[in-house]
């Protein structure tokens, strides 16, 4: 789960992380009085959508003085941006946060992450901030450094000034930099996040040490335990589609073509995505129906993939291990039921392919069900074929 | 021969009185697997199909003498599980359980740390030995004994797998479902070690995914340690957006990293065939064990 950066900020906050004054304002009025309250001779007006790379797209702004943040909040606010992250639809601005600007001294790159070999959290630290660090690691690898955390341990002290040592923080900032280093960890456990990351630091002409920007995400799995963050979910941010399907408990994900799928397993639905482009069609979506053949939860499915027009046609295609597939052909058929108008038809072709236990039981319920434009496939490059040349009939 | 399990492997299975537990205790048993014990604390002195349960892991321990355990308990509590059969010193334990938080797999890992248990998964189908014993969900219909070994992120393409394998006559070793979360128990190389140690495997399947960089860390170790058996592999994912988690837990594009296109092309270049599209993963293993003289060996059903 992602969250905005004034969130995240908030939370870096709660840890005693230092953070720049600032708070988000949702309207052009709101983000003046934030301005006028902060009273500081800069003022950053800065875009709130869960997407990098906002400063290169116009999303954040310096202003001098409270008009000049009126004029930015106007521009800003309901303003499509996009980004290298956004894809080319970009996201709409429905926040802003309006901070205190910074005299920055130096911008340097710090994040916590987990790393899967080592099953450590890694802490890895650069020089080179504010810029991509993926870039960095391309570029210049020796520049990262890393510090790999014993869960036992903590964060040592000594890993700590390592760290501050190697990225060359000035002396006089040296402590600074270390307990927000130590705050940052503990916000990285305490809500058990994926990754927290902090592009740029910065080293103030004060010789302050700030976390001018920050990113956090958290590891959906562990959400149960934190009720605070998941009270931060912004729905505006997501896809409307995906938001319905994860309701559902649907493992959806939107990918725009109009050629479905519906998969048991997230590997066989992965891969049933690739397979389809492989025969020349644009995938509409990644769906994982799980291992049940619950007709209201693939009704549901269906409705999804179909909403809005998207699905040109419908692939569904279900390994039965330990399911049988006269249960999962019942389930498809008992579902179309429910979606179809009156009964007998569904809107667009589905191609089923089963395999797997009890198959042609399952294969024989699909060939004799009265309800037209189910057709079932005898392997799955033939469906995945098939679908993809129904589509583009369709569509001629 | 076969890694891991056999049909004299002793096993309990852990949230034995759960739904979904007591019906794999079921077809675990069904198909041969010695399953001697069951855990769910307060529960000591009933059973399941015939199994007795116990409220402990070392009470079921001394009282089966069970090496191995099968993990079926809620996500919440599970990592506790997995150190549970740790600290009752068993050989091997699987974990099916998805959704257990990152952070706590990495406390299970340290864990694990200079102890004897080897840990698969979680968010694994288990691992299953053709005509010997299963352990986790994996249907045991599809396998059939011979000489290929699998190693596999995801559940149904391990069974897509073993079905096109089976289907073009050859037979299976094991097959290792290692699960598709990022932190986790035995990774491709673990378990290529096993194989490679296994007089009666041959060969081995490989089937990745997205997210992280495991298929190239074991592309590098065939390269280096496996001249004698020919792998071949799929990776799914290729057309997964970068930043959009992909149903599994480690399935994701982050960074720039763990893309589909990094694995195929680290495979290929370390002479790895991989199969161009899901439907092609039997045909591929054929078409390269023709190539090695091993096809009429391997032909096993």
């Amino acid at each position: 789960m992602n969250i905005h950066e004034y969130q995240s900020k908030e939370i870096l906050r709660s840890y005693g992380v230092h953070v720049p004054d600032g708070k988000p304002a949702f309207t052009v009025e709101e983000a003046v009085a934030n301005a006028k309250a902060l009273a500081t001779p800069v003022i950053v007006v800065k875009a709130q959508i869960h997407a990098g790379g906002r400063g290169k797209a116009g999303g954040v702004k310096i202003a001098k003085s409270a008009d000049e943040v009126r004029g930015y909040a106007k521009e800003l606010l309901g303003k499509t941006l996009v980004t290298h992250q956004t894809g080319p639809e970009g996201k709409k601005v429905g926040r802003l946060l309006i901070e205190a600007g910074a005299s920055i001294q130096k911008e340097y790159y710090l994040s916590f992450v987990v790393d899967r070999q080592t099953a450590r959290i890694v802490m890895m630290g650069s020089e080179e901030g504010g810029v991509e660090i993926e870039k960095v690691a391309a570029k210049t690898p020796e520049k990262i450094y890393k510090e790999y955390i014993d869960p036992v341990i903590g964060l040592a002290p000594f890993q700590a000034q390592r760290m501050a040592y190697a990225i060359h923080i000035p002396a006089p900032a040296i402590r600074k930099a270390t307990a927000l280093m130590q705050g940052l960890y503990k916000v990285m456990i305490g809500k058990d996040c994926s990754q927290v990351e902090i592009n740029p630091l910065v080293v103030t002409a004060e010789d302050d040490v700030i976390a001018l920007d920050a990113k956090l995400n958290f590891d959906d799995s562990a959400l149960f335990r934190h009720p605070d963050i998941v009270a931060l979910r912004d729905e505006t941010e997501e896809d409307p589609k995906e938001r319905e399907a994860a309701e559902a408990g649907l493992n959806y994900v939107n990918l725009g073509g109009d050629v479905a799928c519906m998969v048991n397993g997230a590997g066989l639905a992965m891969a049933t995505v690739d397979i389809i482009k492989h025969y020349g069609g644009e995938p509409a979506n990644f769906l994982d129906v799980g291992g049940d053949s619950e007709p209201e939860k693939i009704a549901k499915a269906f409705r999804i993939m179909l909403e809005g027009g998207q699905a040109k046609g419908i692939f569904v295609n279900i390994f039965g291990g330990i399911n049988r597939c006269d249960n999962i052909a019942n389930g498809i058929i008992e579902a179309a039921k429910i979606i179809s108008p009156d009964g007998k038809s569904l809107p667009v072709p589905v191609v089923v392919r089963l395999e797997g236990t009890k198959v042609k039981e399952g294969r024989a319920i699909l060939k004799n069900t009265p309800i037209a434009n189910v057709f079932p496939a005898a392997t799955m490059e033939g469906g995945a074929e098939e679908i993809v040349k129904r589509v583009a009939a369709a569509k001629a | 021969m076969s890694v891991l399990v056999d049909k004299d492997t002793k096993v309990i299975v852990q949230g034995i009185t759960g739904k979904a537990a007591s019906f794999h205790t079921k077809q675990m048993l069904d198909y041969g697997t010695k399953i001697v014990g069951g855990v769910t604390p307060g529960k000591a002195g009933q059973s399941v199909e015939g199994v007795p349960v116990f409220n402990t892991v070392r009470d079921a321990v001394r009282a089966t003498g069970a090496t191995a355990s099968v993990v079926y308990v809620p996500a919440r509590f599970a990592a506790d599980s997995i150190m549970e059969a740790a600290d009752a010193d068993l050989d091997l334990v699987v974990c099916i359980t998805e959704h257990i938080p990152v952070l706590d797999m990495v406390k299970v890992r340290r864990y694990l740390e200079g102890r004897r248990t080897r840990l698969v998964g979680p968010n694994c189908p288990g691992i299953l030995t053709a005509d010997q014993a299963k352990l986790g969900i994996t249907p045991g219909s599809v396998s059939k004994p011979g000489h290929v070994g699998v190693i596999s992120r995801s559940g149904t393409l391990t069974y897509e797998a073993a079905f096109q394998l089976t289907n073009a006559g050859i037979g299976q070793t094991t097959t290792v479902g290692i699960g598709g979360d990022p932190v986790k128990g035995m990774d491709f190389i673990d378990a290529l070690k096993l194989f490679k140690d296994d007089p009666d495997t041959l060969a081995v399947l490989m089937i990745g995914e997205i997210g992280g960089t495991a298929e190239e860390d074991a592309a590098k170790w065939i390269q280096e340690n496996l001249k004698e058996k020919p792998v071949s592999a799929f990776i799914a994912g290729r057309q997964a957006p970068p930043g959009k988690r992909m149903g599994h837990a480690g399935a994701i594009i982050s960074g720039g990293k763990g893309t589909a296109a990094d694995k195929v092309a680290a495979l290929t270049a370390a002479g790895i065939p991989v199969a161009d599209t899901v439907a092609h993963i039997g045909a591929t293993m054929v078409k390269l064990l023709k190539g090695k003289g091993l096809f009429e060996k391997c032909h096993t059903c």
